[in-house]
């Protein structure tokens, strides 16, 4: 009879696989744990793990072009540009600095750690590391600032450039001012003022 | 002021009343019998994620389910159009189905490229297959441990992921990334194959053959597992090409439908490898077991595609056919298809002429293969839905997107 | 017990204590057997569970019960207050009073009846009510099923096991856990599941049929305690907790002892039957009142690690395929052995 034969059948094949799947298991008990013990034993992280950016603040040269390539608009850049009498520095990849970088705030908070930042940089300034324990309690904590310029040097930047761009300003104005003399027509309103 | 009805209990399932009825006990009496809903997920621990099952119970049969999607939604497609840039995408893309983002990320990288008519290198090509097989690998190891669980075997689940953190590893020595890689770039790669890697992948591929072999005897084949899934959730042929089902579900239902092999890309026709179907091996053709045994089956097929992969990799530059600007014409639109862990992942793009995508339209699989659960969960038990929901492999960041 | 009597000198308060020993042994087993589970089961999924309270985590099992008993006591809103509260003390009183006929040691037994093992199973059957209160109690859905899964499944794995205890007491002639171990006493080749101190023919022919009782008593007692792959009134992928769902802090806690003190009981009757009780597997080598509390809980505790090992290997049945066991594998497959073994000693 088919029907009493497959009972018997279902009684020992059960009881023949879970004599196989002990035997799996019994073996594993005594082999080596694939786990490593985590703060006290690290794993090692290979050379291109793409971890918390940062970013060499003394190449930056404030094109911005990090913050465009983000997809989730975690860098802030602000710049100011220099006058000519001052000397930034060159990067190192000698590549003149034209500007000042009195902001480059990353929100590693919502950094999604895609590395795009990464490829555009024409100075190899802002880099992933392998650093991975950064938690916080405070959210606020997770804004990293890497701009070295402290807020006197930021205003002084500024005033410099506001000098600079009102002695340009004057100088235009002087140049326009001076340029409707040159020809002989002269407008009256403005001679008038 | 609140508005009283968000208050509200939800009343759904919104076309269903419950049903009544009387039965009559040996002692002559009449009790009242009811049916009950009940409310699975979206913390339920067996949903694999946040999807939220409606079900309506008689006793432990079930009479009617609902899926109520919806609580991951994160606006995939319309953070696409924002992008000021197709590359900028990739990462988007990854998130949609974290547990496979390198098919993902493929599948997007490889719209965008036919949208701009680029021809890739073929060491891209290889390189993409290898990392795609990898990550099938990774994805249905984590279905198939998870359906362990589901089943109430817990330890198949941690031997899959001492498995699948290897290939973590490759994919962390490759592009520095363990989940979302973002390492399909349009048009190539962000990153050649680190020079050990051909060597410790060919150690994986190795390695990996008898664990799929014990993984089997400890799960697939063992009594218990094979009675609680056996005839359970069946899936008829006709009603999964309904549904559009798709993927290991589909072939499970022995349909012999891939991609990879009926709408070729990449270098797939060049490999030698066969899609698996389902067999009603140990039920009928299209239960939960053909589905797991699918699955199990693939992994085996993915190792030969990798083992071919690596042995005629050619070389080349992998950065050679990335764009320096990527601005399709205006008004181009393309849908692609690919073959993703789950079954078939479109990207519809249309182009307006910008750098920025008009509109990116993402067919996901795992979406259009949960439509088909109510279809084939009533009249199972409770237990079974767990099972039937985890063959189905739902990842819920792709149901929602 | 002498010892106790004399120095007190007051039958009260000699009972009370003795009726104390048994709690103090489940918490301390209870510990051990949670720092075994954790341990046994890490291992065999290649981890290696605690490792930092103590040498290698051994003062876990303490910080959790305290932790438990810390913890905030919730009752939910539209529970049933009454039954909710008295559910897990139900639960444990039905497990503790199993306590009372165990026998530890050739002289230490609570109360030595000489029903024993009849009493064992009703009060056993206790436990059922109060997971069953439980899951009414707690208003949810979910506890309900747990509460329901287990009534069923508890009554007819009483069965199996009754029919077992039947088989063996015919063998024994004695309902009398302590008599029944006297039986066994002296080596290995006396345990019952090797067909009991009887000539060799009759013990050739016994064999087979007490080695698929004994297994099935084994079969039936992970059944009855819950454990996977019969643990349906639990089952996490499924019913989130079952029973357990709503209860949190101590009232959990008792549930949680309870169980583990249900595991020792089971283990216990099936070593008491079968496999010795106190006595020593080496004849009179190592043998005392003594020694007998060391191979019993010794041999309960081999017991309880062969339950741990099934339970993280094997998937969970179904609610009918549970039944399907119970009533259409072990129950009849008992039901001859208990001819055959009711013929053989005939014979």
């Amino acid at each position: 009879m088919p029907a009493v034969g497959t009972y018997f059948y279902n009684i020992f094949h059960s009881l023949y696989t879970v004599i196989v799947g002990m035997k799996i298991t019994i073996k594993h008990l005594f082999t080596h744990s694939a786990t490593v013990q985590y703060p006290t034993v690290k794993m090692k992280i290979p050379e291109r793990a793409r971890n918390r950016l940062y970013v060499n603040i003394d190449d930056c040269i404030g094109c911005d072009q990090c913050s465009m390539a983000c997809p989730v608009d975690c860098i802030t850049i602000d710049t100011i540009k220099s006058t000519p009498d001052v000397d930034l520095g060159l990067t190192s990849k000698n590549t003149k600095k034209r500007l000042y970088v009195p902001r480059f705030d990353i929100d590693i908070a919502k950094c999604c750690y895609c590395g795009l930042c990464v490829w555009p940089c024409p100075t190899d300034c802002i880099v992933m590391t392998d650093v991975y324990e950064f938690s916080e309690f405070d959210r606020k904590k997770l804004i990293y600032s890497f701009s070295n310029m402290s807020t006197d040097e930021i205003a002084g930047a500024q005033e410099r450039l506001k000098k600079y761009d009102e002695e340009q300003a004057a100088k235009k104005a002087a140049v326009k001012a001076a340029a409707p003399i040159t020809p002989p027509s002269s407008k009256p309103e403005s001679s008038a003022s | 002021m609140i508005d009283q009805t968000m208050l509200q209990p939800p009343t759904l399932p919104t076309n269903y009343t419950v049903k009544q009825g009387h039965i009559k006990t040996s002692t002559g009496k009449t009790i009242r019998t009811e049916e009950m809903i009940i409310n699975m997920g979206p913390q339920h621990p067996s949903t694999h994620g946040v999807l939220r099952l409606e079900i309506v119970v008689d006793g432990e049969i079930i009479v009617d389910c609902i899926p109520h999607i919806g609580y991951l939604h994160r606006c995939f497609e319309k953070h696409c159009e924002h992008m000021t840039n197709y590359q900028m995408v990739i990462p988007y893309a990854d998130r949609m189905d974290y547990c496979s983002a390198m098919t993902n990320e493929w599948a997007f990288a490889l719209a965008a490229e036919r949208l701009l008519k680029i021809e890739v290198p073929e060491r891209v090509e290889y390189i993409r297959v290898i990392m795609a097989e990898l990550q099938r690998i990774a994805s249905h190891l984590i279905a198939v441990g998870t359906y362990g669980i589901d089943s109430g075997a817990f330890t198949p689940f941690l031997y899959t992921f001492i498995d699948r953190e290897k290939i973590l590893d490759l994919f962390e020595m490759t592009c520095g990334a363990r989940l979302l890689y973002n390492y399909i770039w349009i048009g190539g790669l962000s990153h050649d194959l680190p020079p050990k890697f051909i060597e410790q992948a060919k150690d994986f591929v190795e390695y990996f053959r008898p664990r799929l072999k014990m993984l089997n005897d400890l799960l697939s084949y063992n009594e218990i597992f094979v009675k609680r899934t056996a005839n359970v959730g069946v899936l008829p042929k006709d009603v999964a090409i309904n549904y559009a089902v798709s993927g290991p579900q589909l072939r499970g239902s022995g349909v012999n439908w891939d991609l990879r092999r009926d709408d070729p890309y990449s270098i797939y026709h060049k490999l030698e490898w066969e899609p698996q179907v389902g067999k009603g091996e140990m039920g009928t053709v299209g239960d939960c077991w053909d589905r797991h045994i699918v699955r199990m089956h693939e992994m085996e097929q993915c190792l030969n595609i990798i083992e071919q992969a690596l042995a005629g990799l050619p070389e080349g530059n992998v950065k050679a056919a990335i764009p320096k600007r990527i601005r399709p014409e205006k008004d181009a639109e393309i849908y692609v298809r690919t073959e993703s862990s789950r079954g078939e992942l479109g990207f519809y793009i249309v182009s307006d002429g910008t750098a920025s995508p008009f509109r990116v339209k993402a067919r996901g699989p795992a979406f259009v293969n949960l439509s088909v659960l109510p279809e084939i969960a009533k009249g199972a038990m409770i237990a079974d839905l767990v099972l039937i929901a985890g063959s189905i492999d739902i990842v819920l960041g792709e149901v929602d997107r | 017990m002498e010892i106790i009597q004399k120095l007190f000198a007051n039958e009260l308060i000699v009972s009370i204590l003795l009726s104390l020993l048994p709690l103090v042994f489940i918490i301390a087993y209870a510990l051990v057997v949670l720092y075994t589970e954790m341990k046994v089961a890490a291992h065999i999924q290649d981890r290696v569970a605690y490792m930092r309270t103590g040498w290698h985590g051994l003062l876990q099992p303490i910080a959790d019960m305290l932790k438990l008993l810390q913890k905030e006591d919730i009752i939910p809103d539209k529970a049933d207050k009454l039954l909710f509260r008295l559910a897990p003390i139900i639960a444990f009183v039905g497990t503790y009073a199993a306590y009372a006929v165990l026998p530890f040691s050739s002289i230490y037994i609570g109360s030595n009846i000489n029903l024993g093992a009849f009493f064992l199973v009703a009060v056993g059957s206790l436990v059922v009510v109060g997971i069953l209160m439980a899951g009414w109690a707690s208003n949810n859905k979910w506890s309900l099923f747990g509460g329901v899964r287990s009534a069923a499944q508890m009554i007819s794995y009483e069965i199996p096991t009754a029919i077992a205890i039947i088989i063996v007491v015919m063998i024994t002639g004695s309902l009398n856990l302590q008599d029944v171990t006297k039986f066994q006493d002296g080596g290995i080749g006396n345990w019952v599941v090797f067909g009991g101190p009887s000539p060799w023919l009759q013990k050739l022919m016994l064999m087979p049929f007490t080695i698929i009782t004994f297994f099935i008593l084994f079969v039936s007692s992970i059944a009855e305690v819950n454990r996977t792959p019969f643990d349906l009134p639990e089952a996490e992928s499924e019913l989130v907790q079952g029973f357990n769902t709503e209860y949190s802090g101590m009232r959990f806690a008792m549930f949680y002892l309870s169980e583990y003190a249900n595991l020792f009981t089971v283990s216990a009757v099936g070593i008491a039957l079968f496999l010795g009780g106190w006595s020593s597997p080496f004849g009179t080598f190592m043998s005392g009142p003594v020694w007998g509390i060391f191979w019993f809980v010794a041999k309960a505790y081999i017991f309880v690690l062969v339950q741990i090992w099934v339970r993280w290997t094997l998937p969970r049945l179904r609610v009918d395929q549970l039944m399907y066991v119970s009533w259409k594998v072990l129950t009849p497959w008992l039901f001859v052995c208990l001819l055959s073994v009711g013929l053989i000693l005939v014979l």
